[in-house]
């Protein structure tokens, strides 16, 4: 195994993780540990923003770059990291401390 | 009849005009008409039926006979009456009193003249045309060709006879021929031969349908970056352009070399997102995590405040990994770049139980799992990170062996000393990196219990090792038990090479003795003491004070010392060297595994001991009694084996016998400062230094040996 996907397990059996949606450039979810429709709906709205995001970022400095992404929501908070061809998002619920 | 009917006609019309209105009593002229002829009948018949207009007055005989007279005019009942014009002789508008009467109500230019009229004799003449002979040649001719037509419709089978009759036929047709031939003339000027013509090609439409070029409909925002992207593509290929040009031959080597990085890449391809996942995995730390990277930053002990000599330590993270939990931590080491990155040496100090190694590095970012681990054969007992290159890592092992591992790759250390090689006999209890040599090589020393200390430098990919000293004994060489004379030799444990006079270094030794050494000689010693009862764990210099180190040993005491002026003592008593007195002398209770300078201060320390306890002293504060005693280990048997200050936060790492490696952060009491005035900037460092050696010495001056004094 290799050692994303060590890193990659160990997120996923972190305390309050929900779910690790893997997704490519076009917004298709490549690995999930969610739901069919939870995933597809998570990927494309995601994909979407982060897209809108990296420009955001961009736009302001060309030689700057997106290279995370959080949203924290009243419910969860959604992590979004822009790899080199893909987006890997994670879920976390951090209120049951 | 004709000229008759239209008499009566006349009469008929001329009459109802003066007799209309009463047409229809007027029974004798209905009945007049209707006699004359029979074919007034009907048209009498058909004026009975005559419709009466609606709106016809009915006139009595009287009123019929009235007479009305109308008088005509020949004045022009449109004419205008009323047109002024200005008179200037009598300068004003006078009514003209000539207005035109004439009407025309039609009128037309024709270009028929009467046959009789002068004029067209006259015309005639003109053109001479006798009147007579012309109508009398037509309708002769006309005779003469209808005789003709007819004579030959007769006799067309005995033309010879009547050759006569055709001859004197013939004058009329030649006549009409010529009257006819000279009314077709041809308008000489625009004629053309029908012979000359080109044939005109019909048109012909003619098309094929080829087949639609795809289309697709195409929308793009252009930003900022994605301009700024294009010309860096365009520069790179420009870069690359340039450099084929400059190697042609290289140019196959380079596909080669590229299609293999592809292969690589897309095989393997989840491993893209390592950098992503690392980065989540630290975010999702720190949100389990949240409540202690709060108080890391932010909490600071509120009952600081009310007490002057006590501190406490707040445990923050707790780094743990399942494979080291057997092991011990034999050295920290924080990264000099990255200051919440430090490396963990993993090994065994019992003699009975070795097993493997590990180096393990940590990051504050990530408190549930290490950045980078290696696994080693033999037990590793310490370890240094390169000062200026963070990702060089000196080790040493518990066989004897050094090693250097670079952090960039995963595999293995980078060089690894054999028996063949300069290896120590013993375990290497400490390693410590050097400046790069005059030809710029990396190079570190070694410190072993075999009682040497061995100088490494990286020489193109090789590890070269020289002796710089052996920790010989000063006493007689102890007899074996076969005659031979075996030099005793001190067992090295633990140095320090001095912060500004780098060729100097404190050994410190199993025996208890501490020597001073100097890289320059390699026979004897600058001094040497015996400093404590059992063996030195740790020598440290102190950061700011040129002079003053601090000792820890198994004999459960810390100690501070001063470096002594080298004359003096071998003046005075050069035999009495092992008598001499440390400055401070600190009873901890316990065999004190490792003891640590802050980096802040020249008077605070730390130390931890074997029974799981962790003491902070501040000098300035307390001479006598820590500030801070306080359990770290979580269990009563753990003990603490070593412990290192943050060169930047105010935490610092202790690790213990058990793997674990725990973080504290100090409370304000334990890192106090000289005060900065507000609004005063912070002094630059070389003047912070000063200060802080000041404050030592202010203290030292006061535990100085009364006799040193006088001596200096």
């Amino acid at each position: 195994m290799s050692e994303v996907e060590e890193t990659l397990k160990r997120i996923q059996s972190h305390k309050g993780v929900i779910g690790v949606i893997i997704v490519n450039t076009e917004g298709i979810p490549i690995r999930t540990t969610l739901d069919n429709s939870t995933t597809v709906q998570y990927s494309g709205l995601i994909h979407q923003l982060s897209a809108k995001a990296k420009s955001v970022v961009r736009d302001i400095d060309p030689q700057n770059d997106l290279t995370f992404l959080r949203i924290r929501s009243k419910k969860n908070e959604i992590m979004i990291a822009p790899g080199c061809e893909y987006l890997l998002i994670v879920i976390q619920d951090d209120r049951g401390k | 009849m004709p000229p008759k009917s239209l008499a009566k006609g006349k009469q008929a019309q001329a009459k109802p005009k003066a007799t209309r209105p009463g047409k229809q009593k007027d029974g004798d002229d209905m009945t007049d008409a209707g006699d004359g002829t029979d074919g007034d009948g009907d048209w009498g018949n058909m004026t009975k039926t005559l419709v009466k207009p609606d709106d016809q007055l009915d006139l009595s005989e009287q009123e019929l006979k009235e007479e009305f007279t109308r008088i005509l005019t020949a004045n022009n009942p449109h004419a205008p009456q009323n047109i002024v014009r200005y008179s200037f002789k009598e300068k004003q508008y006078k009514q003209t009193s000539s207005v035109d009467q004439l009407a025309i109500h039609f009128a037309l230019d024709g270009n028929m003249i009467h046959k009789d009229s002068d004029e067209a004799q006259r015309q005639r003449a003109k053109l001479g045309i006798p009147e007579a002979q012309s109508d009398h040649a037509v309708s002769e001719a006309g005779e003469a060709a209808s005789g003709a037509q007819g004579g030959e419709a007769e006799e067309g089978k005995d033309e010879g006879k009547d050759e006569q009759r055709e001859e004197a036929s013939t004058p009329a047709p030649t006549q009409t021929e010529g009257s006819s031939g000279g009314k077709k003339l041809t308008n000489q000027f625009n004629y053309s031969e029908r012979a000359s013509q080109t044939y005109n090609n019909p048109y012909r439409e003619r098309g094929t349908a080829t087949e639609p070029p795809p289309r697709a409909v195409f929308s793009s925002n252009v930003t900022q970056w994605e301009i700024y992207d294009a010309y860096q593509e365009d520069f790179e290929k420009q870069e690359k352009n340039k450099e084929k040009k400059v190697i042609p031959g290289r140019k196959e080597e380079d596909k080669t070399r590229k299609r293999l990085t592809i292969t690589e890449t897309s095989g393997d391809d989840i491993s893209r997102i390592s950098k992503a996942a690392k980065i989540i995995e630290r975010m999702v730390n720190q949100n389990s995590y949240d409540d202690i990277a709060q108080d890391f930053r932010y909490w600071e002990d509120p009952a600081d405040e009310y007490r002057e000599s006590e501190g406490t330590l707040l445990p923050l993270w707790r780094f743990t990994y399942e494979k080291a939990k057997k092991l011990a931590v034999t050295s920290l080491c924080w990264n000099p770049k990255y200051k919440d990155l430090f490396a963990v040496s993993f090994g065994s100090y019992d003699f009975m139980k070795q097993a493997g190694g590990m180096i393990l590095f940590y990051s504050l970012k990530n408190p549930s799992f290490p950045e980078y681990i290696y696994e080693t054969d033999s037990g590793i007992m310490c370890l240094d990170v390169h000062p200026e290159h963070p990702y060089m890592v000196a080790v040493g092992f518990y066989d004897g062996s050094v090693g250097v591992f670079n952090v960039e790759k995963k595999d293995g250390p980078l060089h690894r000393c054999t028996a063949k090689n300069g290896k120590h006999t013993d375990p290497v209890w400490q390693v410590r990196w050097q400046k790069d040599d005059l030809e710029n090589n990396h190079n570190f020393y070694s410190i072993s219990s075999d009682g040497r200390i061995v100088h490494w430098t990286i020489i193109k990919n090789e590890l070269t090792f020289q002796d710089v000293i052996k920790l010989n004994m000063p006493e007689a060489p102890a007899e074996g038990p076969d005659g031979t004379k075996i030099a005793t030799i001190g067992c090295g444990t633990a140095f320090d090479f001095h912060k500004k006079n780098d060729y100097m270094f404190v050994v410190g030794t199993e025996e208890g003795k501490i020597h001073t050494c100097s890289k320059a000689y390699s026979s004897q010693f600058l001094d040497s003491m015996d400093a404590h009862n059992m063996a030195v764990y740790k020598v440290r210099w102190n950061p700011y004070h040129p002079d003053i180190y601090i000792t820890c040993s198994a004999d459960w005491t810390v100690k501070i010392w001063e470096r002594t002026n080298k004359s003096a003592s071998d003046k005075n008593d050069s035999t009495d060297t092992s008598a001499k007195k440390p400055l401070f002398t600190f009873d901890l209770n316990n065999s004190v595994g490792d003891v640590a300078w802050a980096p802040y201060s020249s008077t605070v320390f730390a130390a931890v001991t074997a029974d799981g306890k962790v003491f902070a002293y501040d000098l300035n504060v307390n001479k006598y009694e820590p500030l801070c005693e306080q359990m770290v280990a979580q269990k009563k048997k753990t003990k603490l084996t070593h412990l290192e200050f943050n060169p930047q936060y105010p935490i610092v790492i202790v690790g213990d016998d058990r793997g674990t490696v725990t973080s504290c952060k100090l409370s304000p009491n334990l890192r106090k400062q000289p005060k900065e005035k507000k609004g005063v900037a912070a002094p630059d460092p070389a003047v912070r230094e000063q200060q802080e050696i000041a404050k030592l010495d202010k203290i030292l001056l006061m535990v100085r040996d009364p006799t040193d004094q006088k001596s200096t």
